[in-house]
């Protein structure tokens, strides 16, 4: 049986069964009414202590909302989600905004410690080694449980809260930069964001600073039935810098789980905002059962001259994903990058890809984007590069590869490109290949097992994206490449 | 050290070895020589454990263990290598990254200790040397862009760093330049070794005449037909296979 038979075969019977992270954390919830409504708008609102502008806000999307139709362009299929069968806010009980890790359930630290994330060893490895240090901003469903390294932040200008915090504590800063990006009537999901966001991250880095650490926010989602809709807002104001790092995982469950969640980003004059995602969500079982459904709007602006946003993503997980981290390069020489590695495999459903809108002068953008499909996944890259009237000068360059393990999966890939400047410079590059037999064969023939030897070759298609990822994470990363295809061979 | 007996094998349906035996002994270089097509190429990849190769009958024995029960890797482990006629192209894979994989694959599988980088540089640099490799190819990835010789020559070091017990050539000198193909028996030699055993795929005598064989066995049809010691190939070079070929129809 050749190797990529063999392949197919393994696939159908173990792989993702064996999701590393499906165990559930029991604690006490709060949660609201199932359902949808203005009433619900206002109770999350209410229980997030907010003021009076937010809850509108709010409710002006949710108004929005009922008028709009989900998306049906993207190539993923799914059963219809009934919207009134969710709940949309759950919180952990006993969490009164804990100052510190000690105060939080222990139950919870457990679950973080069980993903690879100590919080507690990675406040003492920063105090000890003064090398890498991240601070981390756990999201648990819905609400922020710890964020470390405040003092230090602090000391440093920096804000990085939940976005709760941020909306009672910095009103000015959110109320400004708040759906300036992925306006409140972007798409369906983010609108549906809008109205019923629980959590996410706010970062705020002052004028000139370079932020001290890489900030991290790790999200779960835990309750059953319960949509996730983080919201995270990041402003990097003149000549800052700043490195996010997102990490996702949620628990094996049969029905589906819903993530929409919404991203913004801002830099301003000569900022720069490095944002990478680690995203393993449980994909469902080896029948296609369960797994996340991830419809993600992530947008980042380059609002002034010479700034700079990077996006940098490894998604190995979720059931759907629908996701096109984007910029908006208005700002003249701003820059724009996105660096992706996407795997499918089982029954996995991926649709991704970028946006890159040119509209300043002498602005560039980079896409690398490298689709792994195994199993009998599909993958999908869709890209649109324009370029505006004014954006003389405007240059692109795309480079999308794909590589196929076995013959029942598919990679596709969609550039759209729209100039309407003719100074404008694209290029685009795109190569399907496939792991042969014969190479399979001969890196058995030198010593390496089936898994050994396709790891080493994904690692080799995917080098050029995972040296844009903070040390830190690339070899956290490379792992779980290996263990998203685990399974994939014989 | 190599025994193979009655080996029967089929692809697709056809039958490519029709009972062939062979021996090797600890320390010999066995030259094999036969027309194209005759199943050369298909003795080295069933020795070496090709999938869709169906072993019908026979046994191949290395060492007291029967090749035919283990996995290809397991093979490797076990000393058996291979310098491909068409070696792969792995992209992506910088050659440095590929040696040290596999020689730490080979080493995990005998229950040795991995390497430790600066011993695993100190290999490849003198190796590499030996064989005229530049240090440079080494970052490229492994066999993409390199030159027929090149590759060739990259099997040889392969084949120097994992130091097998049993190593085939399968028409090593195909694509060597006369400078090349010298450099590459060189490096052959340098193995050659009482405990290491050679089995040499060719078409030329000019390859024999840098290694030399201990025996020369002429393959047709899918059998040995015939074994003799060095000077058949002279033999051979002179009067072509047509009595073989006539013999086995
Ligand atoms: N998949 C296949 N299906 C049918 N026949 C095959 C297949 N693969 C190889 N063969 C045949 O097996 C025979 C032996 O091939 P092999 O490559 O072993 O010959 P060889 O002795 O190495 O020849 P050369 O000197 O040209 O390298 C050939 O006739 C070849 O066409
Ligand atoms: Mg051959």
């Amino acid at each position: 049986m050749p190797a990529v038979q063999e392949t197919v075969e393994r696939v159908k019977t173990l792989d993702v069964d064996q999701y590393k992270y499906g165990f559930e954390t029991h604690i006490e919830v709060d949660k609201a009414p199932k359902g949808l409504s203005e009433d619900i708008v206002r109770f999350i609102s209410q229980k997030k202590g907010e003021p009076e502008w937010m809850t509108e806000w709010r409710l002006e999307a949710y108004r929005r909302w009922v008028t709009m139709r989900e998306p049906t362009w993207a190539r993923v299929s799914y059963p219809k989600i009934d919207y009134q069968d969710l709940y949309y806010y759950a919180a952990p009980k006993k969490n009164p905004a804990p100052k510190s890790l000690d105060e939080v359930d222990p139950e919870i630290l457990k679950t973080y410690e069980k993903l690879g994330i100590p919080l507690r060893e990675q406040e003492i490895l920063a105090g000890v080694e003064g090398g890498s240090r991240v601070a981390v901003d756990a999201v648990f469903d819905s609400v922020s449980v710890a964020t470390t390294f405040k003092e230090e932040l602090r000391k440093a200008g920096v804000i990085f809260c939940s976005i709760s915090e941020a909306i009672r504590e910095h009103a000015e800063l959110v109320r400004k930069y708040l759906g300036s990006v992925v306006p409140v009537s972007d798409n369906f999901f983010a609108t549906l964001n809008s109205a019923v966001f629980t959590d996410g991250s706010f970062v705020y880095v002052p004028e000139g600073v370079r932020c001290p650490m890489e900030l991290s926010t790790y999200f779960r989602i835990n309750e059953r039935k319960t949509g996730q809709f983080e919201r995270t807002l990041i402003i990097a104001d003149k000549g800052s810098y700043v490195s996010y790092l997102e990490g996702c995982t949620a628990p094996q469950r049969d029905e589906n789980q819903l993530h929409a969640a919404v991203v913004e980003l801002i830099a301003l004059d000569d900022a720069e905002i490095k944002y990478s995602t680690v995203q393993n969500w449980y994909p469902g079982d080896a029948q296609g059962k369960g797994g996340v459904y991830n419809f993600v709007t992530k947008r980042g602006d380059c609002r002034g001259a010479n700034s700079k946003i990077s996006w940098t993503q490894v998604e190995t997980g979720s059931a759907i994903t629908w996701k096109y981290p984007s910029c908006i390069l208005r700002g003249d020489n701003s820059r724009g990058e996105f660096y992706s590695i996407a795997i499918s495999n089982g029954y996995q459903q991926v649709d991704s890809g970028t946006k890159m809108l040119h509209l300043g002068k002498n602005t560039t953008s980079r896409i690398i984007s490298k689709g792994i499909a195994a199993g009998r996944s599909e993958n999908t890259y869709r890209g649109l590069v324009s370029a505006h009237r004014k954006a003389t000068g405007a240059r692109n360059f795309t480079n999308c590869d794909s590589l196929l393990i076995g013959d029942k999966c598919g990679a596709h890939t969609v550039p759209y490109i729209e100039s309407k400047n003719a100074s404008a410079v694209f290029e685009h590059e795109a190569t399907t290949s496939k792991i042969s037999d014969d190479q399979m064969f001969y890196c058995l023939q030198r010593g390496l097992d089936e898994e050994e030897a396709v790891a080493l070759i994904v690692n080799g298609f995917v080098k050029d994206v995972l040296q844009q990822l903070p040390m830190e994470f690339a070899v956290e990363a490379q792992k779980l490449i290996s263990i998203s295809l685990e399974g994939s061979v014989g | 050290m190599l025994q193979i007996n009655n080996l029967v094998v089929e692809i697709d349906g056809k039958r490519i070895l029709n009972g062939l035996d062979l021996s090797v002994k600890a320390g010999e270089v066995a030259a094999i020589m036969g027309p194209n097509g005759s199943g050369k190429s298909t003795l080295s990849y069933v020795i070496a454990g090709k999938e869709d190769y169906e072993v019908l009958d026979g046994e191949i024995v290395l060492d007291g263990q029967n090749l035919l029960e283990m996995d290809p890797h397991e093979r490797a482990a076990h000393g058996v290598f291979l310098a491909f006629q068409y070696p792969l192209e792995i992209p992506g894979v910088a050659t440095m990254t590929f040696l040290k994989s596999v020689m730490n694959a080979q080493r995990k599988a005998r229950g040795e200790e991995e390497l430790t980088t600066p011993d695993f540089m100190r290999r490849v640099k003198k190796a590499a040397e030996r064989l005229h490799i530049d240090q440079e190819m080494l970052k490229r990835a492994l066999n993409v862009g390199f030159s027929g010789g090149e590759k060739k020559r990259m099997e040889i070091l392969q084949m120097a760093l994992l130091e097998p017990r049993f190593c085939i050539l399968d028409e090593t000198d195909s694509g060597l330049d006369i400078d090349a193909l010298r450099v590459v028996a060189e490096g052959v030699n340098a193995l050659r070794d009482p405990k290491r055993a050679f089995l040499v795929i060719t078409h030329y005598q000019r390859l024999l005449n840098h290694i030399v064989p201990d025996s020369v066995h002429v393959m047709a049809n899918g059998r040995i037909v015939r074994s003799g010691g060095k000077e058949l190939a002279l033999e051979l070079e002179a009067s072509g296979y047509a009595e073989y070929k006539e013999e086995a129809a």
